[in-house]
C-alpha cells in the first residue's frame, strides 16, 4: 500500500487543510510584487512557467500559470477556502513538478480552483528541498472559471527551476 | 543527431547509435517525416536505449512529441532480458481509448432530430471541466470498478454482457491490484465514472461517408450512410494520478537497478521486480478504470437514443485502448516470445485468426478506430496480418497534433469556428468557445494521410471513412 498522500518515493507530504487564516501571511502577500507567469507550448499539452526573485516566487508563478488553466483569471477566484501541505524532494525541479502535482491532485479531489498561492521553500544544498505551501481557491464554477482544458499531471518534460540574467524561472510542461 | 532514412516505402529507419540497444523505426511519409517533430526522433533514440527493448523503438504515423515516449510511440520489452515497464511509456491518461457504436439508423434519418439529439447528449454525458458523473461510488465499489472494468459496469446494469467480447481484453483486465492504488488516486475518482473529461475528449455522431473494404465493412456492419457514435475517453482522475505516483515512485529506483534514464520521464522499473508488478497492478486497475467509464458512457448514450429513436439499436463495434503496457505473445525472431508492449496514443492492431478477437471478427482482423477531428472525418481500419510483423501488431490511434493548444487559440476563434462548422453541416456542443479553439481541425495533422499512411505502411487497412455530423466536445 501507498502511502494516505499518494505520493511515495523521493517525495514526502505532509497535509493540513482549511485551517483558519493568518494575518501574518496576508501581510506578506500584500507586500509581495505582483506575480509573474506564462503559458509557452508543447505539442499536444501546455507548459507553464513562472519568474521571480527568488525559486519561491517562481514557484508561485507556475502555480498561477497552472490555473490560468483552470480559471482565465486565476486572480479573479476568491480565497473562500485556504489548503496547506509541505513536500520534500532532492532537487528543486522535482520540488516544483511534486508541488504542482500535489496543487492538481488537491483541485480534482476537493473540486476546487486556486488562485492565490503562497510558497515557502528551504533547505538545499546537502540536506532534501522542504517546501511549505498556502493555496486558496473557491469551489470551481464552470459559468465564472472559463475553463478550457483540466490538468492531468505536472511532468518532468522541459522541467527546469534556474537563475536566468537576475530572476529566477521554474517551469514544465502539464499533460492536459 | 543521425538522420531517419528510408528502408522501405513509408517506413523510416533511424538507425542504432551511442545508448541506443536497438534502431528507432517510424512509418510515414515523406511529408509526414518532414513535418516531424525534432523531439520526436530525440524521444525514440531515448525509448530505444531502455533495457530489455526487444526490436526497435516504433512510431505510428501520427506520431508526436510527448513526454518521454513519443505520442505514437510503441515499444516491447522481454521480462527474461531485464526487461522495464514505463509509467511514463503508458502516460497520465491510462488506457484513454475510443468505442464506436453503429445505431441501426441511416445519417438523413436523424436530420430533422439532430440538433435536439445533440442537445440531450451534451445534457446526459458530463463533459468539460468540472466534476461529477452519473454514478457516485463508495471506495468499495470503486474497487470492484478497479477489479471488473467495463464488466463491472454490465452486472450493474450499464450496457449488455454481449458487448464484453467487443472489448479488449473482453472488458476485463486481469491482473488488476487495486491495493497498489493510492487513496488519492481513489479520491479523485469516486464521482468520475461516466465523465467525458475534457481536452481532445469528445462524444460524436458520424455518418459513414466511403467504404474501402467491403468485406471487413460487412463483418464490422458498416453501410455507407449508416449513422454511428463514437466515444473518445480516458481513466479520468484516477489514471493520472496512478501516473503522478508511480513516476514519482520510480524516478529514484533507476540508478539502484543500474538503468540510465536519458529523460526522468521514462521513470521505469524492472518488470519482473516489487515496484514494477506494483505499477502493473495500479495500471492494470486503471485500464479497468476507462473499460467501465466508456462502458457506462455508452449506455447513457443508449437511452438518449432510446428517448428520440425507439427503434435504434446501439450495437458496440469495438473499443481499443491506447495508452497500456500489455503482456502479448509475439513472435521475434521466429519464435514466440512473451513481451510488454507499451503503446502509448497508438492502437493494438490484432490481425486475422488472432485467439483475442470475438470470433465475428476473427476471419478479418480487429477494428482499428483512428479518431479524426470534430471537422474532418474519422476512420474505421482493421489489423492486417502484416501488422505484427510491421510493430507488434499496432497502429495510429488519431490525427496527431501539428499545433499547439496555445498557437490554436491565436489563431482561430471558438464562435466562429462553430458558426463555420455548423454552416458545414457539423454541430458542435462544447462547454467552452476556447476549448473548442483548442481542437480547432486545423490543429490537427491530415487524418487522411496519417490513415493512408497507416494502410501503406502495412499497419492496418482502411474500411471505411466517417463524417461528423454532431460532437460533444469535452
Amino acid at each position: 500500500m501507498m502511502d494516505a498522500g499518494g505520493i511515495a518515493g523521493m517525495i514526502r507530504v505532509h497535509h493540513t487543510a482549511r485551517l483558519p487564516f493568518e494575518g501574518g501571511w496576508a501581510a506578506r502577500l500584500r507586500a509581495e510584487a505582483r506575480v509573474k507567469f506564462e503559458q509557452f507550448e508543447h505539442g499536444a499539452d501546455v507548459g507553464v512557467r513562472g519568474f521571480g526573485s527568488t525559486p519561491a516566487e517562481a514557484f508561485r508563478g507556475a502555480a498561477h500559470a497552472l490555473f490560468a488553466l483552470l480559471a482565465e483569471s486565476p486572480s479573479s477566484v476568491r480565497p473562500a477556502v485556504e489548503e496547506r501541505f509541505e513536500l520534500e524532494a532532492t532537487g528543486l525541479e522535482e520540488l516544483l513538478v511534486a508541488y504542482l502535482n500535489e496543487l492538481i491532485s488537491l483541485s480534482d479531489t476537493k473540486h476546487l480552483v486556486f488562485g492565490d498561492f503562497e510558497v515557502e521553500i528551504r533547505g538545499g544544498a546537502a540536506s532534501a528541498w522542504r517546501l511549505s505551501a498556502r493555496a486558496r481557491g473557491e469551489p470551481f464554477d464552470p459559468e465564472r472559471h472559463e475553463s478550457t482544458v483540466q490538468p492531468k499531471g505536472a511532468t518532468y518534460t522541459a522541467v527546469r527551476v534556474a537563475k536566468e540574467a537576475d530572476r529566477w524561472l521554474a517551469q514544465c510542461v502539464v499533460d492536459v | 543527431m543521425t538522420a531517419f532514412r528510408e528502408v522501405e516505402p513509408n517506413v523510416w529507419e533511424l538507425p542504432a547509435t551511442g545508448d541506443m540497444r536497438v534502431p528507432g523505426r517510424i512509418f510515414a511519409s515523406r511529408e509526414l517525416i518532414d513535418a516531424l517533430d525534432e523531439k520526436v526522433r530525440e524521444q525514440l533514440a531515448n525509448v530505444a536505449s531502455l533495457p530489455g527493448i526487444v526490436g526497435a523503438a516504433y512510431a505510428m504515423p501520427d506520431a508526436h512529441w510527448g513526454y518521454g515516449f513519443p505520442i505514437g510511440g510503441v515499444a516491447a520489452f522481454d521480462p527474461d532480458q531485464g526487461g522495464i515497464v514505463s509509467a511514463g511509456g503508458v502516460g497520465f491518461d491510462i488506457s484513454c481509448g475510443v468505442r464506436t457504436y453503429t445505431t441501426g439508423l441511416k445519417g438523413e434519418e436523424i436530420s430533422e432530430k439532430r440538433e435536439t439529439l445533440a442537445h440531450d447528449l451534451y445534457r446526459t454525458v458530463p463533459a468539460g471541466v468540472g466534476w461529477g458523473g452519473a454514478v457516485r461510488l463508495t471506495p468499495d465499489e470503486l474497487d470492484q470498478v478497479l477489479l471488473g472494468g467495463a464488466r463491472w459496469a454490465v452486472e450493474s446494469g450499464w450496457g449488455e454482457s454481449s458487448e464484453l467480447a467487443r472489448v479488449e481484453e473482453n472488458g476485463c483486465m486481469k491482473g488488476a491490484d487495486p491495493s497498489k492504488v493510492s487513496r488519492r488516486a481513489k479520491d479523485r475518482q469516486l464521482g468520475e465514472i461516466g465523465t467525458l473529461g475534457s481536452g481532445n475528449h469528445y462524444l460524436e455522431l458520424q455518418v459513414v461517408d466511403e467504404i474501402f473494404d467491403a468485406v471487413a465493412a460487412r463483418a464490422f456492419r458498416l453501410e455507407k450512410g449508416s449513422l454511428l457514435v463514437t466515444i473518445h475517453c480516458g481513466s479520468r482522475g484516477l489514471g493520472h494520478q496512478i501516473g503522478t505516483d508511480y513516476l514519482q515512485r520510480l524516478l529514484p529506483l533507476a540508478g539502484r537497478d543500474g538503468i540510465r534514464l536519458p529523460d526522468r520521464e521514462l521513470a521505469c522499473a524492472p518488470i519482473r521486480s516489487p515496484d514494477g508488478e506494483d505499477y502493473l497492478g495500479a495500471m492494470r486497475a486503471g485500464i479497468n478504470c476507462a473499460l467501465a467509464n466508456r462502458q457506462v458512457i455508452g449506455a447513457l448514450v443508449r437511452r438518449v437514443f432510446a428517448r428520440h429513436f425507439p427503434k435504434a439499436s446501439l450495437e458496440l463495434i469495438y473499443d481499443v485502448s491506447h495508452n497500456t503496457c500489455k503482456a502479448e505473445e509475439h513472435v521475434v525472431g521466429g519464435r514466440p516470445r512473451l513481451l510488454y508492449v507499451h503503446r502509448k496514443g497508438a492502437t493494438r492492431a490484432f490481425g486475422p485468426g488472432h485467439p483475442e478477437l470475438p470470433e465475428e471478427y476473427r476471419a478479418v482482423g480487429q477494428p482499428v478506430l483512428i479518431g479524426g477531428t470534430m471537422g474532418t472525418a474519422s476512420f474505421v481500419l482493421v489489423g492486417t496480418a502484416e501488422s505484427e510483423r510491421r510493430a507488434l501488431s499496432s497502429s495510429c490511434h488519431g490525427a496527431g497534433r501539428r499545433m499547439s493548444r496555445t498557437q490554436a487559440k491565436g489563431q482561430w476563434q471558438g464562435k466562429a469556428l462553430i458558426r463555420e462548422l455548423s454552416e458545414k453541416g457539423i454541430i458542435i456542443k462544447s462547454h467552452t468557445a476556447k476549448g473548442a479553439a483548442e481542437e480547432a481541425p486545423g490543429a490537427y495533422k491530415d487524418v487522411e494521410e496519417v490513415a493512408a499512411v497507416a494502410e501503406a505502411a502495412g499497419l492496418s487497412r482502411r474500411v471505411a471513412r466517417v463524417r461528423p455530423v454532431a460532437c460533444v466536445k469535452g
